[in-house]
């Protein structure tokens, strides 16, 4: 049966990327225990908007919790407490009556604070740029059972593709480090025989683009994987480097 | 006597003008039915003329006779004005949609055979716009890119690789027959003709099965990590409207592996700068020179600034316009805007009363609620649909009294099973939502709404065991648990009907080109291969063949003869018009100031459409959607709030720009329903069924196309008529009961 709890929900506002950001305090009451996290700042949003105030800007889209667009970092924890979840589908229910909730945006130097909550991830869809991929053109290509691959690997190769692109790892890194998001494509591709031809290549320069971008060093504290949404594992992280230092020494 | 041979002379020179005003009327009218019918009639009637003047010769002069004749010449004029009215009423041949000549599974081969090519150092000076990335956007920019064009691509989330095809989760069918199972491109495009409820163009489809197996090799090249069994080989399971097995799946996820090889594949060329990606920017129109697309309007979301750009192609990838019921299991941002924008400029909106709606959502909860999210189709390959057949245990499952595991085997009613032996669970979506919604009609509901059914994984459970289940389907279930509370490992999962896919979009023809030249459209945005229905897992198949394997062959039978023109500036009169209309329209809604926000708005116009346009459409409700979409249209129009300012992220603006266009939307949707006088596919009208509550087709009447066509600002728009001549598929009535 739905219930409803009041709450506080503590915001950070930040007019643009260069403007002085600032907590800022609302009250809600009635929200229903059913209702996502989103649909909470919905209602709190209409509410703004009837007092002709300004909504807070968020990120969101599929509210499914795959297109990797929402985050917030709520009470610490990138898309707040529940595990193996996003923002979206987090629900009410995990909040207590009368609870203060606080919402800021990732934090990283790497993703700039665009508006409120909404950051510029652009720097993740850069290091897929640089080598993300297997250089084939469209046509042309063996058919799909020419290759057979063993399920192990397939399934392996699919639990790190399950990466949403989120941004989670980097905002839980004390670091900053992207490591997790960049192993995750690295993983799902020296995975399969088809991504073995540039594999060498690829985790060179993922990870010199990484390092160009801004992102922080990884130091083991295995706090992305704890908080990735996704279930993404920190095995990952060891097949990169175990993909770098191969690819280092054959230079 | 002489006076006689005037009157005869007369009624002859009268039939003489008569049969010339026919023929010259008829000249160059095609030759469909409607017109052959006409001329017929005024032959026939030209010689009752003549079987009247031979009586007045014969018997003697009364005024009866000669009034009988004018009555007769009357008919003539009449005749002669109808064949000119049907003149006037626009048809689509074959030879406008460019199908090419030939039996069904060469006209894609001779077209490739014959097109016209663009060489590579040509192909290096001409610019495609292409806007949106999902898969068939991606893909398509990805591989034109790579031919060697210069892409610009846009969209409006953070990154192209949010689009929505990313939420797609039960996979992609293709022609392969990995299994055996007796399929082939024949069958594939068979079920899809058939699924469509015979209103898709056979040429489109036999095209979009026989390219169907290069997307799976494609993939696979990408690094697509699709399911495999132990030996290492590609893994298939069956949808919707098929007896085989041909989904290619990576887990619940399919979607999602598919929009990332498209999008690394697009990366690549972005990182060799082939690609020029615009993120967080939205078209706000296109601009047409010379009747051609050459460019269009876009808006720096960020910075709000309204910027043009050219190109020598536009092509348009912007998926459906679901959410003009605000709840559909579309994401938030998805939109129509894009197709509403070219419609105005003159490309013909195609179909649009087509909206599919998926028979496993999980079904309302709350006033807030903000969107609905779907259940993979794939669940019902091992989950069985039931409702109690008691309706006092209805009554208690509604109350919260009894819990769905608490009610017995033999009190449950599997009424797709009941219903449609042969297809049982995995019917058609339209079938499968129409009978959930008259159970639920029917007092059968399961939740506290009354609006549910049971979707069971007991049987399934019991025969594989938890952990074969959870392999399969373990994410939606979890994704189930993290929405409801509820173990849908203990308890029935609850699932309801909800707005999920659009068939209908910008109407093209076979080189996926729209009724203006130089502009494309592909993916869920065009209208072109589904008809009136879409099977489960073919808008991956559709976006992808679309994106890949259609358009970067069409595109250049249309651009061979641009290469020689140069890159025009922006600041040409029609950019400059065109900005200034779009900027005009901002400011009129920032002016209006009024007291409700975009969002109530949107909800009231979503509430009209489910109700009045939704499952089940009577011509009366239609008549009243109308009525009251317009009130919707200006209560917004007077009494909406935007807060801030133009200038910069706005948020509400954005909202606003694309609910002015649901608004239109809903309204052509209607419209289309309420001239659609059958039952077919997604498109329930309650007038026209079978005694057993099926749909019923008119084929005689209505097997065509709709294409709409915008005549001005609270116009009615004119309605062209493609006529769907089956040429190799029989038709038939859809029977998934044998």
């Amino acid at each position: 049966m739905e219930k409803t709890i009041n709450i506080k929900v503590k915001v950070w506002r930040q007019a643009g990327p260069k403007a002085k950001g600032h907590f800022e305090t609302f009250e809600l009451n009635n929200i229903s225990t059913d209702s996502s996290f989103l649909e909470m700042i919905d209602v709190l949003n209409e509410k703004l908007i009837s007092e002709r105030r300004e909504p807070i800007a968020f990120d969101h889209d599929c509210r499914e919790g795959i297109c990797g667009m929402c985050s917030l970092y709520i009470n610490g924890h990138p898309h707040g407490p529940d595990d193996e979840i996003t923002t979206c589908q987090l629900h009410m229910r995990k909040f207590k009556d009368g609870e203060t909730i606080t919402i800021e945006p990732w934090r990283s130097a790497a993703f700039p604070v665009i508006k409120d909550l909404m950051v510029d991830r652009r720097a993740f869809d850069k290091i897929i740029q640089a080598g993300g991929f297997i250089s084939v053109n469209t046509g042309g290509v063996p058919d799909a059972n020419a290759i057979p691959i063993p399920k192990k690997n397939a399934d392996l190769a699919m639990d790190a593709a399950s990466c949403i692109g989120c941004g989670a790892c980097v905002a839980a890194c004390k670091n900053g480090s992207a490591m997790l998001f960049v192993s995750a494509k690295v993983s799902q591709l020296a995975l399969l025989p088809q991504g073995q031809v540039e594999a060498a290549r690829r985790a060179k320069a993922m990870v010199a683009k990484m390092d160009e971008l801004g992102f922080g060093n990884c130091t083991n504290t295995g706090a992305c994987a704890a908080e990735c949404p996704k279930g993404v594992k920190l095995s990952n992280i060891a097949r990169l480097n175990r993909e770098y230092l191969c690819a280092k020494l054959k230079d | 006597m002489a006076k006689k041979q005037n009157i005869i002379d007369e009624a002859k020179e009268a039939i003489q003008k008569a049969a010339e005003t026919v023929t010259e009327t008829v000249k160059d009218v095609v030759e469909d039915e409607k017109t052959q019918k006409i001329v017929k009639q005024v032959k026939q009637t030209a010689e009752k003329v003549a079987d009247k003047v031979q009586e007045i010769i014969d018997a003697p002069e009364t005024k009866e006779a000669a009034d009988a004749l004018k009555d007769a010449a009357g008919k003539v004029a009449d005749a002669v004005k109808a064949a000119v009215s049907g003149k006037s009423e626009k048809i689509i041949t074959p030879k406008d949609a460019k199908i090419p000549e030939g039996p069904l599974a060469e006209k894609w081969t001779n077209y490739k055979a014959h097109q016209k090519l663009v060489n590579p150092a040509n192909k290096r000076r001409l610019d495609i716009i292409v806007v949106g990335t999902g898969l068939a956007g991606a893909s398509a920019a990805a591989s034109l890119a790579e031919m060697g064009f210069n892409v610009l691509n846009f969209c409006i989330q953070d990154s192209p690789r949010r689009a929505h095809s990313i939420a797609a989760q039960g996979g992609i069918n293709a022609a392969k027959n990995y299994q055996n199972d007796g399929d082939s491109v024949y069958r594939l495009f068979y079920d899809t003709i058939k699924g469509g409820d015979y209103r898709a163009r056979e040429a489109n489809v036999y095209r979009l099965a026989e390219v169907s197996n290069n997307i799976i090799d494609q993939c696979v090249a990408q690094g697509v990590p699709f399911a495999r069994d132990y030996g290492g080989l590609l893994d298939n399971r069956s949808f919707g409207g098929a007896q085989v097995s041909r989904t290619f799946y990576a887990k619940g996820q399919t979607g999602q592996q598919l929009l990332l090889g498209a999008y690394s594949a697009l990366s690549r060329q972005i990182g060799k700068g082939t690609v020029k990606m615009y993120s967080r920017y939205e078209m706000l129109d296109v601009v047409v020179i010379e009747g051609r697309a050459r460019g269009i309007i876009a808006r720096n979301l960020v910075t709000g600034r309204i910027e043009r750009f050219f190109g020598h192609a536009v092509v348009i990838g912007t998926g459906g316009y679901g959410n003009t019921f605000f709840l559909s299991t579309n994401a938030m941002a998805s939109n129509g805007s894009v197709a509403m924008q070219i419609y105005r400029k003159g490309a013909y909106f195609a179909n649009p009363a087509y909206a599919q709606i998926h028979p496993t959502c999980i079904p309302v909860h709350g006033d807030f609620q903000s969107k609905l999210t779907l259940m993979s189709e794939s669940l019902r390959n091992d989950g069985r649909i039931w409702v109690p057949k008691k309706l006092e245990d209805a009554k208690a499952l509604q109350a919260g009294k009894l819990k769905g595991r608490d009610i017995p085997e033999e009190d449950r009613d599997y009424y797709l099973e009941r219903r449609y032996p042969a297809f049982g669970n995995l019917v058609p979506r339209d079938v499968a939502s129409r009978a959930a919604k008259e159970r639920c009609d029917a007092g059968y509901g399961v939740n506290s709404t009354g609006l549910a059914v049971f979707l069971d994984f007991s049987d399934a459970i019991k025969r594989l065991g938890k952990d074969v289940v959870a392999a399969k389907y373990g994410n939606l279930f979890q994704m189930y648990e993290k929405i409801v509370d509820e173990n849908p490992y203990e308890d029935p999962m609850m699932i309801f009907p909800a707005i999920h896919y659009t068939m209908g979009g910008i109407w093209v023809d076979y080189e996926l080109q729209t009724s203006i030249k130089g502009l494309f459209c592909i993916g869920e945005a065009n209208f072109s291969d589904h008809g009136a229905n879409r099977l489960g897992a073919s808008a991956l198949m559709q976006g992808l063949a679309d994106g890949y394997f259609v358009l970067p062959y069409t595109i250049q039978n249309y651009l061979s003869d641009q290469i020689t023109v140069p890159r025009m500036s922006t600041d040409l009169k029609e950019f400059a018009d065109a900005e200034k209309a779009v900027e005009a329209k901002i400011s009129k809604l920032m002016g209006i100031q009024g007291k409700r926000s975009v969002d109530s708005i949107h909800r009231e116009l979503g509430l009209v459409m489910w109700d009045f346009v939704g499952m089940g459409r009577t011509a009366e409700g239609l008549k009243t959607a109308l009525v009251k979409i317009k009130e919707i249209k200006k209560e917004f129009w007077s009494n909406v709030y935007i807060p801030g300012t133009a200038e910069g992220l706005n948020v509400e603006l954005e909202k606003a720009l694309r609910l002015a266009d649901f608004i239109e939307i809903g309204e052509l949707m209607a419209r289309d329903a309420l001239n659609r006088e059958e039952s077919c596919g997604g498109h329930f009208r309650e007038e026209y069924q079978t005694p057993e509550g099926e749909a019923l087709r008119q084929d005689d009447k209505f097997s065509y196309v709709s294409c709409w066509k915008y005549q001005g600002e609270d116009q009615e728009p004119e309605l062209i008529k493609e006529p769907l001549d089956y040429e190799f598929v029989q038709r038939q009535t859809r029977n998934y009961k044998a």
